[in-house]
């Protein structure tokens, strides 16, 4: 077994996890001005207030694998995306300060409530647009990124950046679906169904863009033998759009967030494909990057023991908190 | 503004702030977090609900502290790579996994567990709530292990070999990466450091509510709970930090001569210098109030001892003087002062006075955040006195960075200043506040809906008590947000 592939295995999960557990949380943030001031927007965070923490901590885990497991990739991504980092990372401080802050002092809140808005926008959108950078491909010289100040500011990350904002107000929306009732839930059902049609149509831009943007790329969606792999991930992506678009219409509770979850996986699914074999397009494989063998098999040890056991504690944390949010926190 | 400073320098001082301010947080938390694993098993102990209304008046300022160590942290976690991309490429492999151990067995624990710290008491019943609190105060102290141990292995780089293209790999033995020479020295004195900040911090908020009530009964615990912590845990650290000090000189000289302020070789037996201003040009301590030969004797155990100082190193590899010379005694000075508070307060136990002497209650508010100066100046000490390199004796800090331009980091170094004063300014206030309130019997948790805050803001009206939860532990705080 190639340790290499498996590890890039395991980053793509972490990667995936962060994405969609932190995805409708600052989807949730970013919609957070659209719910009434009071019990609802207090719904809103109290649905979230026992998890984010532990969900963005996949963020460490992504950002702190790629570090042990592909260093060179760490070294090159983050020096070529740095005021995307910078400002994803100040959007974090504020979002996640406001979870405690908006309670401690209400003559704020307005201002808490901003900043755990402005916060989660940027982070998501910092997010997306780094996507975007490694997409569209990073110089690489002698070990460091050789590129240029704004290299990763170009229609085609700002197309990702605003997708992936979209697809977090899905999740973010489908999630206070599951959790709210009465009239909250309602506005919930109205912003699902925008978000999941700008969710849809980003998703088909970016996709195109993706062809004309390399054509290692082109020919890996365009050409035999490889469209028999990649083509089953377009078509069940469409099948998933249609199914969450019904689920929404008939008002299912649990369904949309599922579906925009299958969504998000298809979608990772398919830009990891066009990357593949590549970490940092268009010249660096996962196989440059990789630590050596000795840092791979000692990883492998905590992470095949530690993850059931993370993976079982934080279902268990959510199952403590199942169940509609009350006014008065969880009931 | 920035003219004439260098991206390598903007890059140092970014890393500083960040770090510093970052460390704050854990120091509190790692105290905390044990402190109330304490109160709660106290409490499930003996059923004191005394012990229950302390957990919860400290539970929520763990909660604010808690919310600022974490997005403080992740900025640390992305900054390796972001500011010192070539420091990435070549140590990745070795220190890499560490991290990726943290995350892996101190981050989630924490995280996991605390939403049910925090909120889950009605929902899991007591003795599985008492389990959680266990494992977020066992997820401090792990993550305090690996981070620890990768500082150290850049202290004092055990294990690894050079691969062809400049990397450190890891050798055959992790044991040996992971317990490097200094670490167990260091993770030791660094706990401790964490335990005694927030015993002088718990100890500052008692005495501050005693000058006010000395009659408070929980103000009473809490004071005696900290001095009690003062006067047994602090004899030790200075112990321990002795120990840490002879481990550093042999293992980094250069370190404990800029300490010591000892420019010069002492052939035979070298003087303690308590004051001095340390002057790097002419390579004398000036002004310099000294004890002589007691520096041999604390380093060598004999007062004749020679002691080679820094004209036996080469001058590109001396560390900053001014700054380890300044640190290490201010960390050396809150130390002793611990100390003495401790030993203030065992007499006062004796003569039956803890909690009726006021002088002494002010003591002990002025000691409250004594803890986070001398660990920062700690933290100073150890790593400024790591200099010139980020992997000691093997990559210089001038070859770790990435290749940004000046103004970038001088933008990003901008940012974290004025966000990180503002956003963990109102935060310290938030926890000052917590503070100031007395604590006092049914204390609230940190449950937050329409009960708490929001009513006393007049926006909605009082509810009715919540008729399925007739023996409820009162959870949230009418007068929680009036700030």
């Amino acid at each position: 077994m190639d340790l290499t592939i498996l590890w890039a295995g395991i980053i793509a999960f972490a990667v995936f996890a962060y994405v969609v557990m932190d995805g409708f949380d600052l989807g949730i943030g970013v919609l957070f001005p659209t719910f009434k001031v009071g019990p609802e927007r207090d719904m809103a965070m109290n649905s979230i207030a026992p998890v984010w923490d532990g969900n963005e901590t996949w963020l460490v885990l992504g950002g702190g694998g790629l570090f042990a497991a592909f260093p060179l990739a760490y070294a090159v991504l983050l020096p070529a995306t740095y005021p995307l980092v910078i400002a994803m990372l100040l959007g974090l401080v504020f979002r996640g300060v406001a979870f405690e802050f908006r309670w401690r002092d209400p003559g704020h809140r307005a201002l808490w409530d901003a900043a755990f808005t402005g916060g989660s926008l940027v982070a998501a959108m910092a997010q997306g647009m780094i996507l975007g950078a490694m997409l569209q491909g990073i110089e690489v010289a002698n070990r460091a990124y050789a590129g240029s100040w704004f290299d990763w500011l170009t229609p085609y990350t700002l197309l990702t950046g605003i997708g992936t904002t979209a697809g977090y107000a899905l999740l973010g929306s489908t999630w206070l679906i599951w959790k709210l009732e009465g009239p909250a839930q309602d506005h919930a059902f109205r912003l699902a169904f925008r978000a999941m049609l700008a969710t849809g149509v980003l998703m088909a831009a970016v996709s195109l863009y993706n062809l004309f943007l390399r054509p290692e790329y082109r020919d890996k969606w365009l050409t035999a033998p490889e469209i028999v792999y990649t083509w089953p991930i377009p078509i069940m992506t469409a099948i998933a759009g249609v199914a969450l678009w019904r689920a929404i219409a008939r008002r299912r509770e649990v369904a949309p967030f599922l579906l925009s979850l299958l969504l998000f996986l298809l979608g990772m699914a398919g830009l990891g494909l066009t990357m593949y074999p590549d970490v940092v397009p268009p010249d660096m494989t996962i196989w440059d990057a990789a630590a050596p063998h000795r840092s791979q098999v000692f990883m492998l040890v905590g992470v095949a023991i530690t993850m059931p056991l993370i993976i079982a504690y934080t279902a268990w944390a959510y199952w403590v908190f199942r169940g509609k949010v009350g006014a008065d926190g969880y009931h | 503004m920035f003219e004439g400073l260098d991206a390598l320098l903007l890059a140092r001082a970014q890393f500083a702030f960040t770090v510093s301010f970052h460390f704050i947080f854990p120091a509190f938390s790692i105290g905390l977090a044990s402190y109330l694993m304490v109160l709660e098993g106290l409490w499930l102990k003996t059923g004191k609900s005394l012990y229950l209304d302390l957990f919860k008046y400290w539970l929520k300022i763990f909660a604010v502290a808690f919310a600022m160590g974490v997005v403080s942290g992740i900025v640390m976690s992305y900054q390796f790579g972001t500011n010192w991309a070539v420091f990435s490429d070549r140590a990745g492999p070795v220190i890499g996994p560490l991290m990726a151990y943290e995350v892996l067995t101190a981050f989630f624990l924490e995280a996991g567990f605390l939403g049910v710290m925090l909120f889950g008491m009605e929902k899991v019943g007591r003795k599985i709530h008492f389990a959680a609190t266990c494992m977020v105060a066992m997820g401090t102290f792990i993550s305090a292990f690996w981070i620890l141990s990768v500082n150290s292995w850049m202290q004092t780089p055990t294990g690894y070999e050079i691969g062809a293209n400049g990397q450190f790999l890891p050798g055959p033995s992790w044991w040996a990466i992971v317990f490097n020479p200094s670490f167990p020295y260091r993770l030791v004195h660094t706990v401790i450091a964490a335990y005694l900040t927030t015993a002088l911090a718990v100890g500052g908020v008692g005495a501050w509510h005693l000058l006010k009530d000395k009659g408070n009964a929980h103000a009473r615990k809490m004071f005696s709970m900290a001095m009690w912590m003062a006067a047994l845990v602090a004899p030790i650290q200075i112990f321990a930090g002795d120990a840490h000090g002879l481990n550093t000189l042999e293992h980094q000289p250069a370190k404990v001569m800029a300490m010591e302020g000892h420019y010069e070789s002492h052939p035979d037996g070298a003087p303690l210098i308590l004051f001095g201003i340390p002057d790097s040009e002419a390579g004398e301590v000036k002004y310099a109030v000294e004890i002589p030969k007691l520096s041999s004797l604390i380093l060598k155990h004999d007062p004749n001892a020679p002691l080679a100082g820094l004209d036996t190193i080469p001058a590109e590899d001396h560390p900053p003087v001014g700054v380890v010379f300044w640190a290490f005694r201010v960390m050396v000075g809150i130390g002793f002062a611990m100390l003495g508070l401790g030993l203030w307060s065992l007499f006062a136990r004796m003569r039956g006075k803890l909690y009726d002497w006021p002088l002494l209650h002010k003591a002990a508010l002025v000691m409250g955040p004594s803890g986070f100066v001398a660990v920062i100046a700690g933290w100073f000490t150890t790593e400024v006195g790591r200099q010139p390199f980020t992997v000691y004796g093997l990559l210089r800090t001038a070859d770790s960075a990435s290749p940004l331009d000046a103004p970038a980091v001088a933008g990003s170094l901008i940012a974290f200043v004025v966000i990180y004063f503002a956003v963990f300014g109102m935060g310290t206030w938030y926890v000052l506040h917590l503070m100031g309130k007395a604590p006092r019997p049914h204390e609230f948790g940190v449950k937050r809906g329409m009960k708490g805050p929001i009513r006393t803001a007049g926006i909605t009206p009082g509810p009715t008590q919540n008729p399925g939860h007739a023996e409820r532990l009162p959870d949230s705080d009418p007068t929680d947000g009036a700030i």
